[in-house]
């Protein structure tokens, strides 16, 4: 066990854990952050996906200790009920999500899109998001949710 | 029954079928009181307190055994309410599938929730808004005739200063009010004499209402399954074998003893798993704990050849007829000409992104589960056979999971969450890891389809023979899943069948025959490779072979197959829903295959229709076949729905998307691989499903039938998608695929089969 200190959404948090441990458990478990969500644990579908300075990153598969001292921002960091980030906005509108499981990883590596590529075309939006699994099927609505955030302010 | 400190009164004039008694001073429940549980009364379907609530401030809470499982029933129930209650939507809250709170309504299967929960919810919803109607009619000095609701506030009509609302009425304190039921689960009929409104003055239902669950999970702030927490609770990972049907000889508890955090290690008859206190530890336990497994006591088939012939000469459990007219035998000796065909489907996953989850709290009296179940009361009883408890003890709280598709009608993981937690004597979370789940879920069956068919000298189909042979439903309502038997728990029964629908039933033939046979599946062994229903149960499948068939016919008589369909057609949906997708599609007069291209990529189009429990599909697929590689995309998919009623134009929409991209991923890609002793493919990587860049467009017309009931509309439309996609290949090529799925090395092996 060592104690982790981490920055996470802006915050500075310091957890006991083994090092070892991958951080998606550590933002589950220990910090009751539950948006990344546990689908494959073999860096497969996206549904852990978190960013990292800057870049999504399959936080499943990313030992805690390679996240210390790093910036990590998760779904609930980018948006809240009463301010809600425009790619959540763009999802409710576009009704993008049916179980709704993937939605943490489509909407992460969708703002790591945006964030560099404010006006992205249809294949860039879905070569962006080709890792990232849905099976209920929601991939039509997902693209048009990532092209109408695109065009609105934050 | 009676609270004799109540005042009765007697609402519904002349019939007495709704007797309405409030009480204020103490709660309805005791005034209605049922048997007694650790966990409070049992909800009585006689009473409406048991469906409805209305709090102080005005929000209306529905308690409904049916489940959300991303399909969007949640929000379709809660507009049926709302319309029926006259409130706003927004009023409206949900509380599913808690065994202690809800009426069993049976599983949320089978797409049937909006046809069958929905009017019971209706009804209930209408005694309560005439319940509301007549506590009203006294402070308001109007008889009730004279009264009308809008957004929860009853007034007098032509004058509506004089008005008072549902929370002032009743806010925060139960309705007492006795209603007639009848019957159980999906049968249940509830307060038939209530009159409820008529459709013409629908403004909720029909409407696209915004689903509820949305908000708070695009958020990250929704709760599922795999967020439930619960005080002192554990880790645990369940072990199972590298192969099916082999048990633990010997189990090396020193293998994980230097595992920080481990609180032990469990092995009750062959299941093995591991309790620890953090879940990284429970991971790492359950990767390094030393099992040595006996040899495998079944022998899987290796390979498609010895399973498809195993599907074909195996002698079925028994036989089912779906449809029979006439004489198809004697027709197909007279015809002047007979088609006959053998198509092949492979086992297939439901592959949900989020594996299986469950919290267990065994306790020495009561057990209270949280899991992603569709069955909240199948699970109750299936725990309550596991332990030898009463049902009445157990407590199923639903929790949304990921996506299911049926896979958690058998929900497993609850039951090795009850053996760990017994086990320890805290509560227990298990999650299935991935391997786990596409391992160990129970498919969707293998199936193998035969059809004859005989033309006569006018070109006329005069007979027609479809068989499906598909294995047994293994995993099936009691049939002990896989923690019970690991256990000791016997199964009683073979299976069920994997469904009846899409064998060519939707045409009426002269001579006509369609059926299925049950064949039996590894059933015996402790951990067999199971199956079970996987949404729109052996419909895909059949009506890949059905509609395919149709065109191999009409393909030979040189025939258009939207001609060819409608010569066969009585039933007026099912034709309008054809032509509506012709329409749609743009879809030009001719026979297939089309004309022979000269570039290296050919195109086509095929069409399909199906019928499923009352919902007519038809689907237009437009496909490019790169003849060089094999590879085949979908690019464009055109769908003509009729569900009766839609409530929810948007939801049912999104369904067939989903059908429509689930269908193309599994037509195109999909296939649970083995060799003699187990699966091969327990991954994403090794079971690859459609992405991206590879979704086709998708067009829908939707055929609105308000004078109908509402329909499901939750898998119809994946049975047509084979089919289309098969009929389109051979459009473009003229190369006839019979077994899925097209993978690349299938259709060029097809292509190179043919001469140029
Ligand atoms: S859970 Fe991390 S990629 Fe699947
Ligand atoms: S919405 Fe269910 S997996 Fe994407």
């Amino acid at each position: 066990m060592a104690r982790i200190s981490l920055n996470v959404n802006g915050k500075t948090r310091v957890v006991n854990t083994d090092p070892g441990s991958m951080l998606l458990y550590v933002l589950r478990d220990d910090l009751g952050l539950k948006g990344a969500k546990f689908g494959c644990g073999l860096a497969q579908c996206g549904a852990c996906t978190v960013i990292m300075d800057g870049k999504t990153i399959r936080s499943c598969s990313t030992p805690v200790s390679v996240a210390q001292n790093r910036n990590i921002i998760t779904l609930e960091g980018i948006g809240s009920v009463a301010r809600p980030h425009p790619l959540q906005k763009a999802f409710i509108e576009e009704q993008a999500g049916q179980c709704g499981y993937c939605l943490n990883g489509m909407i992460m590596a969708a703002k790591v899109l945006l964030d560099k590529t404010p006006n992205p075309t249809e294949t860039e939006i879905k070569k962006a998001l080709v890792a990232n699994l849905c099976r209920c099927g929601s991939h039509p609505r997902i693209v048009r949710a990532v092209k109408r955030a695109a065009t609105m302010k934050a | 029954m009676r609270d004799r400190s109540l005042s009765r009164r007697q609402f519904l004039k002349g019939t007495g079928a709704l007797i309405v008694s409030f009480s204020f001073s103490r709660p309805a429940s005791k005034a209605l009181a049922q048997s007694k549980t650790p966990f409070g009364i049992e909800p009585d379907p006689k009473s409406l307190n048991s469906w409805l609530a209305i709090a102080r401030d005005g929000s209306v809470t529905v308690f409904t055994s049916k489940v959300e499982l991303g399909t969007g029933i949640e929000t379709a129930l809660a507009q049926i309410v709302a319309e029926e209650l006259d409130v706003p939507f927004k009023r409206i809250k949900m509380d599913l599938g808690d065994t202690a709170k809800t009426v069993d309504q049976s599983s949320t299967t089978g797409s049937r929730t909006v046809e069958s929960a929905g009017p019971q919810l209706r009804q209930a919803a209408a005694a309560a808004r005439q319940a509301l109607m007549n506590l009203a009619s006294k402070p308001l000095g109007a008889p009730v005739e004279r009264l009308t609701v809008e957004d929860g506030v009853v007034s007098v009509i032509g004058n509506p200063s004089k008005s008072i609302s549902y929370a002032k009425l009743i806010g925060g304190k139960r309705f007492n009010v006795a209603i007639s039921a009848s019957g159980s689960g999906r049968q249940m009929k509830l307060a038939p004499e209530v009159r409820a409104k008529d459709p013409k003055q629908y403004k909720i239902v029909g409407a696209s209402m915004p689903r509820m669950d949305l908000p708070p999970k695009v958020m990250g702030r929704f709760s599922y399954t795999q967020d439930v927490k619960v005080p002192g609770m554990l880790h645990g990972r369940v072990v199972r074998p590298p192969v099916v049907t082999s048990k633990p000889l010997s189990v090396d508890e020193d293998s994980v003893k230097q595992i920080p955090g481990i609180v032990k290690v469990v092995q009750e008859g062959s299941l093995v798993g591991v309790v620890a206190k953090t879940e990284w530890a429970a991971i790492q336990a359950a990767k390094a704990l030393k099992v040595t497994w006996s040899e495998p006591a079944t022998k899987l088939p290796a390979n498609p050849d010895e399973l498809y012939a195993l599907l074909k000469n195996t002698k079925s459990l028994r036989d089912q007829v779906i449809a029979e007219k006439g004489n198809p035998a004697a027709a197909l000796s007279q015809a002047g000409k007979t088609f006959e065909a053998i198509y092949h489907w492979p086992f297939q996953l439901h592959g949900m992104i989020g594996p299986s989850c469950a919290v267990a709290d065994v306790r020495k009296d009561r057990v209270t589960i949280w899991t992603g179940t569709q069955g909240p009361f199948r699970t109750r009883k299936a725990i309550a056979e596991l332990l030898g408890f009463p049902e009445e003890n157990i407590r199923v709280i639903y929790a949304e999971g990921s996506g299911c598709y049926g896979r958690l009608s058998p929900d497993d993981v609850p039951e090795d969450a009850v053996v760990l937690s017994r086990a320890v004597g805290r509560p227990v979370r298990v999650q299935w890891m991935r391997e786990d789940e596409h391992g160990w879920e129970p498919k969707g069956p293998a199936q193998l389809m035969l059809a004859r068919a005989g033309v006569d000298a006018q070109g006329k189909v005069v007979a027609w023979d479809f068989t499906d042979r598909s294995f047994v439903r293994t995993a099936a309502e009691g049939i002990p899943l896989l923690a019970s038997r690991q256990v000791g728990l016997k199964p009683k029964r073979e299976g069920t069948a994997n469904g009846t629908q899409g064998g060519g039933e939707v045409y009426a033939f002269e001579n006509q025959k369609v059926g299925n046979a049950l064949i039996p599946w590894m059933h015996p062994d402790e951990t067999p490779l199971r199956t079970c229903n996987l949404r729109a149960p052996g419909q895909p499948a059949r009506s890949f072979a059905s509609e395919s068939f149709m065109d191999e016919i009409a393909s030979e008589l040189k025939v258009d197959p939207v001609q060819f369909r409608l010569r066969y057609l009585t039933n007026k949906r099912a034709t309008e829903t054809l032509l509506a997708a012709a329409k749609k599609a743009q879809w030009q007069e001719r026979p297939s295959p089309a004309p022979a291209s000269s570039g290296s990529t050919a195109k086509g189009r095929g069409i399909a229709l199906t019928h499923r429990t009352g919902t007519f599909v038809a689907i237009v697929a437009e496909v490019e076949v790169d003849k060089l590689s094999g590879n085949v995309r979908v690019n464009r998919i055109t769908v003509a729905h009729d569900c009766g009623l839609i409530v929810n134009p948007n939801g049912v929409q999104a369904q067939i998307e989903g059908n429509a991209i689930q269908g193309v991923s599994r037509v195109l890609m999909e296939e649970v691989q083995f060799d003699s002793s187990g699966m091969k493919n327990v991954d994403w990587k090794s079971y690859p499903i459609l992405t991206f860049p590879d979704v086709p467009d998708i067009e829908i017309v939707l055929l609105n039938r308000p004078e109908m009931r509402a329909q499901g509309a939750g898998e119809a439309s994946l049975g047509p998608v084979p089919g289309a996609v098969a009929n389109a290949i051979f459009d473009a090529t003229g190369v006839r695929l019979r077994e899925a799925p097209f993978t690349p090395s299938r259709v060029l092996a097809a292509l190179k089969a043919v001469p140029a």
